[in-house]
């Protein structure tokens, strides 16, 4: 079995799979190409599956290796998963057959087209958490701009240019110097191969500039402040689908990009730029919650708390300890489950009522009775209840900041107070209160494609919640082994300084 | 045995949650109220075992985080302290259940409030019976967050709501302070579980951090930080201001949650931490000074409020404040055994409130109420017994732990122990006149309610009153039956074992005779002085209050804690946030981020444009200015 080409094949199905869409003529009936992407793409979370099964927990080093030259002595396509990458793919595989259902009415014009989009979109994102070449992953990496370049611009709302041309000018910006970066590492080190560049180290006079370069790339896909100002915008004008993809799985990109490269490459360059992160993860934490609470747009809140959130991540991965990686990783993991379901939720209101404005609700837990508990157990989980998997990832962040720094983890865990006041004011003036809008209460409560789409959500929230072992039992050999590469390098360093 | 205790609670929230559309309200009663009475059953026998066999057990549920060095288990932990918690959890929970069952009848939504109350029970469960400081910080959040479900249950009420947010997020307040404490004893004990924790004790007594530059007493800033946490939960000075505004919650949520349980949290939380604060002395002055504040505060302003149920909530806050500097002169078992009697009267106080609130159909001022003893005489005499107990009436229950409380401060025999005695004293003396208030302006004097005639009133049916006649026979004899067993020298060493843990044995000294009867005296007298003043001679009132005005408004606004938070906190925080938005976020960096950029290159390719004029002439002449600039820089160079 193990012969096949695992990684290939689940990055190749979606993209065949949209292929095929392409060419095959719509039928009469309306959502046949739907109801044939999602097919594939269960089919892709089935193998994704069958890849953690396989997944040898107690092995650090990268499994299921494909190794093809590509351009010869220049690039390879080398594709492999370890500990920490094989969860992004589950997740991006998980997310996308339940993103794939919730398209519904709200797509209108050019279904197809969108079902095309979203899983090459699929293929890109398996394809970055699997590369293991540089070059690969950079492509990779921009790959995924396209597609969601045109799903903001093409179904987006009213002011869908501006944004997704905000979304595409900052992330080119940072993009462009990881290119940069990448050949000159070429020039450097004379391979692109991530493996070699682990064994054989790259010069600590040039790790400072490049860990800038690719930083810049990485900040602003988290998003961290202050180049955070895309990812409000981008969201409000993408269609939930969008939304979903986005903050689920391409703001994950840049936290796996700051383990495997920031961290993996440039250990000292990651050190002396330690206290630089940790100052834009607190502000980004204090900073957009404190936002996050002004705001009059429930997908703007909830975007805004997604960059609170993506704040503990990068907090969590520069105390280089074994609770704040982990941390971190539960943390986009949990954040991936939790902010899908919230956009889902806001996207579900936002169909019948059109406005996503919290002024024009209130009370509606008289009329959507099931959609309030659901709702309620996402918001929970995004305050960091325990019991959710929220909970456990800030607990183990802030635990791993401790250990580093006093003072980081007083500031940081005050967002958890704060996360808490705007996240259950959201609740309150949406679904509490008296009724008085009189188009409330026409409102339908779930249907049963909603139920199961968001209760698929809401079980892994919770049971990892409990029971978060088989993440942690995943990642434990990996981080604990990108650690102790971490701390070996800093002290030769340190000893060759002297 | 202790699988059933924890999860029966749970498995009633899970049926009649989910399920009361296929199997009826009825049943739904039936199984909440039922399985919690078997839970409070169980737990009455090992509590039973504890005490005559001396039973500990600590089992393993289930792994839960696992990461690194950092290993937490599920867990159910029974020895002393958790039993005692077992008893009073279940039996007051069981018993507002089958209260509730009356008191909620009307109510369309009652299965959804029977499996919160549940929820509660078994949230609760999880918090006394962990062996780690992660399961106790889980069962505090989860009990929190039942709280908030139930203080807004009445979701239709703005006022109830934002009361229910307030609570979450005071008590996150608090929580920052619990998390951090834990944070720091996982950094220095590399564990969260209590017994490895308090076995490396010894090696961390001198241990010093450094934080901005102060060094501080490791164990002091554990003890500190974990009283935060107390603080929130339990409603103490600075961070009580929930407490009272949960009282817009249904009353037996206040009776269970916001009188006998969860408040108790905090108070358990310390006394579970006693191997860690007797290593603390400043930390033990810290939980006294804010112990008996909270307990002079709280009583002052309970004198002149007018919501029967916030009286109550004031008076608990109150009792919570001796329970805690109880456990600030050392007298852990003392503050457990106020805690135990307390759970009673306190109870039977808020349900018998419950009662009178039923009768005058949502009515709660006490100013609207009065003359109606004898249309509601079990009530009556129901909450006559409580306020005799919670005053601390001699040979009921409140008098044997109040007043140990009173005697253990002054045996301490220091300056603060004196002090903390004798604000006991005063503040019992305020108990005394409040309670009595509450009992004469309600069911003594005229009748004094204009909308609902005085023949409707009625007594609560049954299925209220005898939970609250089970409740009573507690308040009567729990303190004279627990007594020994609580607080006697011999036999608590012996009962509590080492789940509680006293670096020096407390005093075996007796105070003097004085000051033994002074306490009992001053609740005594007080309540004729109360009946003249709130009975005989109302007309006196008015005239007090007349004279002293600023003192009357700064005691009826409760020294003005909301209107202070509201203009220090939740102002200028939104005040921030808007700033943040708009002016950084907008002005700042999308004006000069990718606004700016946009701008500056339409610009240039506006300007780009202009040079494709299509005039030839204008080309050749520009060609020939570059040309001969190129010629001229080749020749120099």
């Amino acid at each position: 079995m193990m012969n096949i080409p695992i990684l290939s094949l689940l990055i190749c199905v979606p993209t065949v799979g949209a292929l095929f869409i392409l060419f095959t003529k719509s039928t009469e009936k309306y959502n046949s190409h739907k109801y044939i992407s999602v097919f594939i793409s269960i089919i892709n979370f089935i193998l994704s599956i069958y890849l953690w099964y396989k997944f040898d927990n107690s092995n650090s080093s990268f499994q299921f290796v494909e190794n093809r030259e590509w351009i010869y002595g220049f690039i390879n396509y080398k594709v492999g998963v370890d500990g920490i990458s094989i969860l992004f793919v589950v997740l991006t595989t998980f997310i996308t057959p339940l993103c794939i259902l919730s398209v519904n009415s709200t797509i209108k014009n050019r279904l197809k087209d969108f079902l095309v989009a979203i899983l090459i979109m699929e293929s890109l994102m398996i394809g970055v958490f699997c590369s293991l070449d540089l070059v690969i992953f950079y492509l990779f990496f921009e790959g995924g701009l396209i597609p969601m370049f045109l799903i903001i611009g093409i179904w987006g709302g009213t002011r869908r240019v501006y944004s997704a041309f905000k979304f595409f000018l900052y992330t080119l910006l940072g993009s462009v110097l990881m290119l940069v970066a990448i050949i000159y590492i070429y020039w450097i080190s004379g391979t692109t191969d991530v493996e070699k560049l682990y064994e054989i180290g790259i010069d600590a006079k040039y790790q400072k500039i490049l860990w800038l370069a690719f930083f810049s790339s990485f900040a602003v896909k988290t998003p961290m402040w202050p180049v955070h100002t895309w990812l409000p915008d981008a969201h409000v004008e993408a269609p939930t689908a969008g939304s979903v993809l986005l903050a689920a799985i391409l703001l994950k990109m840049a936290g796996y990009g700051f383990i495997r490269f920031s961290i993996g490459l440039f250990p000292i360059g990651s050190d002396y730029f330690v206290s630089f992160v940790y100052v834009l993860s607190l502000i980004a934490i204090i900073y957009t919650s404190l936002v996050a609470l002004m705001q009059e747009d429930m997908k703007k809140l909830i975007a805004y708390s997604s960059v609170a959130h993506m704040g503990f991540v990068t907090l969590g991965i520069f105390t280089m300890t074994q609770q704040g990686l982990e941390g971190s990783i539960f943390q986009m993991i949990s954040h991936g489950i939790i902010s899908a379901a919230l956009f889902l939720c806001v996207g579900v209101i936002y169909e019948r009522m059109h406005t996503r404005e919290i002024k024009r609700y209130g009370g509606i837990v008289e009329v959507m009775p099931k959609y309030s508990i659901i709702f309620m157990i996402f918001t929970l989980g995004a305050l960091g209840l325990p019991g959710t998997t929220g909970f456990i990832g800030e607990f183990l962040i802030l635990m791993g900041a401790f250990k580093d720094n006093f003072l980081v983890a007083v500031i940081a865990s005050l967002g958890v107070i704060l996360g808490a006041a705007y996240m259950l004011w959201l609740y309150k003036r949406v679904v509490f209160g008296e009724l008085i809008n009189e188009d409330l209460k026409n409102l339908v409560d779930l249907n049963k494609s909603e139920v199961i789409i968001l209760t698929l959500l809401a079980i892994p929230s919770l049971y990892f919640g409990f029971y978060p072992e088989p993440l942690i039992n995943t990642v434990e050999v990996s981080v604990s082994n990108l650690i102790d590469n971490y701390n070996a390098n800093l002290e030769i360093y340190m000893a060759n300084k002297k | 045995m202790e699988y059933f205790i924890l999860f029966l609670p749970l498995t009633a929230a899970i049926i009649s949650g989910f399920f009361s559309k296929f199997i009826g309200e009825k049943f739904c009663n039936y199984i909440t109220c039922g399985f919690t009475t078997i839970s409070a059953i169980l737990s009455i026998i090992i509590f039973y075992d504890v005490i005559f066999n001396g039973y500990q057990n600590n089992l393993l549920i289930a792994k839960w985080i696992n990461s690194g060095s950092l290993q937490v288990n599920w867990s159910i932990k029974i020895d002393a302290l958790s039993a005692v918690m077992l008893v009073v959890v279940n039996s007051i929970s069981s018993l507002v259940h089958i209260y509730s069952i009356g008191y909620m009848s009307h109510d369309p939504h009652k299965p959804r409030f029977m499996a919160y109350l549940s929820l509660f029970t078994f949230a609760m469960l999880t918090l006394v019976t962990s062996d780690n400081f992660l399961q106790l910080f889980f069962g505090w959040e989860g009990v929190g967050l039942c709280s908030y479900f139930l203080i807004g249950f009445w979701f239709k009420k703005n006022s109830a709501n934002s009361a229910a947010i307030k609570a979450f997020l005071v008590n996150r307040v608090g929580d920052f302070g619990f998390a951090l404490g834990i944070f720091l004893i996982f950094y220095l004990f590399g564990t969260v579980n209590y017994d490895e924790v308090f076995q490396q004790i010894n090696l961390f007594i001198n241990d010093e951090l450094n934080f901005l530059g102060i060094k501080v007493n490791s164990i002091d800033l554990i003890c500190i930080l974990l009283f935060i946490g107390a603080m929130g939960k339990s409603a103490q000075f600075f961070l009580h201001t929930w407490l009272p505004d949960a009282m817009e919650g249904p009353t037996p949520v206040s009776a269970l949650i916001h009188a006998a349980t969860m408040v108790t949290a905090g108070v358990f939380l310390v006394v579970r931490c006693s191997p860690l604060y007797e290593y603390s002395e400043f930390a033990l002055s810290i939980v006294t000074i804010i112990g008996m504040t909270t307990a002079i505060f709280a009583a002052s302003v309970a004198l002149v409020q007018d919501d029967i149920k916030k009286i109550i909530a004031y008076s608990t806050c109150s009792q919570l404040g001796y329970m805690f500097f109880a456990t600030g002169v050392g007298a852990y078992n003392v503050a457990m055994f106020h805690l135990f009697t307390h759970a009673f009267f306190k109870a039977l106080l808020f349900l018998g409130a419950g009662s009178v609130i039923h009768a005058f159909h949502e009515e709660q001022n006490i100013s609207n109420m009065g003359g109606v003893k004898d249309k509601l005489p079990v009530t009556y005499a129901l909450m006559l017994i409580g306020t005799l107990a919670l005053t601390g009436f001699p040979l009921l229950s409140g008098f044997f732990s109040k007043d140990a409380i009173i005697e253990f401060a002054y045996l301490k025999n220091s300056s603060l122990g004196y002090y903390a005695a004798s604000i006991g004293i005063f503040t019992a003396l305020l108990t005394s006149i409040y309670s009595w208030r509450l009992i004469f302006k309600t069911f003594h004097g005229d009748y004094n309610n204009q909308s609902i005639k005085i023949e409707k009133i009625h007594e609560s049916p049954m299925v209220m009153t005898i939970p609250l006649i089970i409740l009573a026979i507690g308040s009567i004899f729990a303190g004279y039956f627990f007594k020994d067993l609580f607080i006697g020298f011999e036999k608590s060493y012996q009962f509590w074992n080492s789940s509680i843990f006293f670096l020096e044995p407390l005093s075996s000294e007796h105070p003097p005779k004085w000051f033994i009867f002074l306490t009992p005296t001053l609740v005594t007298v007080s309540i004729p002085i109360a009946y003249y003043f709130f009975v005989k001679r109302k007309d006196l009132l008015p005239v007090i209050v007349d004279n002293n005005r600023p003192f009357y408004n700064f005691l009826k606004n409760k020294w003005y804690f909301d209107e202070i938070y509201e203009f220090l906190f939740i102002k200028s925080l939104k005040k921030i946030g808007l700033y943040f938005w708009k002016k950084i976020d907008g002005l700042v960096i999308d004006r000069f981020g990718p606004d700016g950029i946009s701008s500056i290159i339409k610009i240039l390719s506006n300007k780009a444009v202009k040079f494709q004029s299509g005039y030839i002439y204008q080309y050749a002449f520009i060609m020939l200015v570059g040309f001969s600039a190129l010629l001229t820089y080749l020749i120099i160079k």
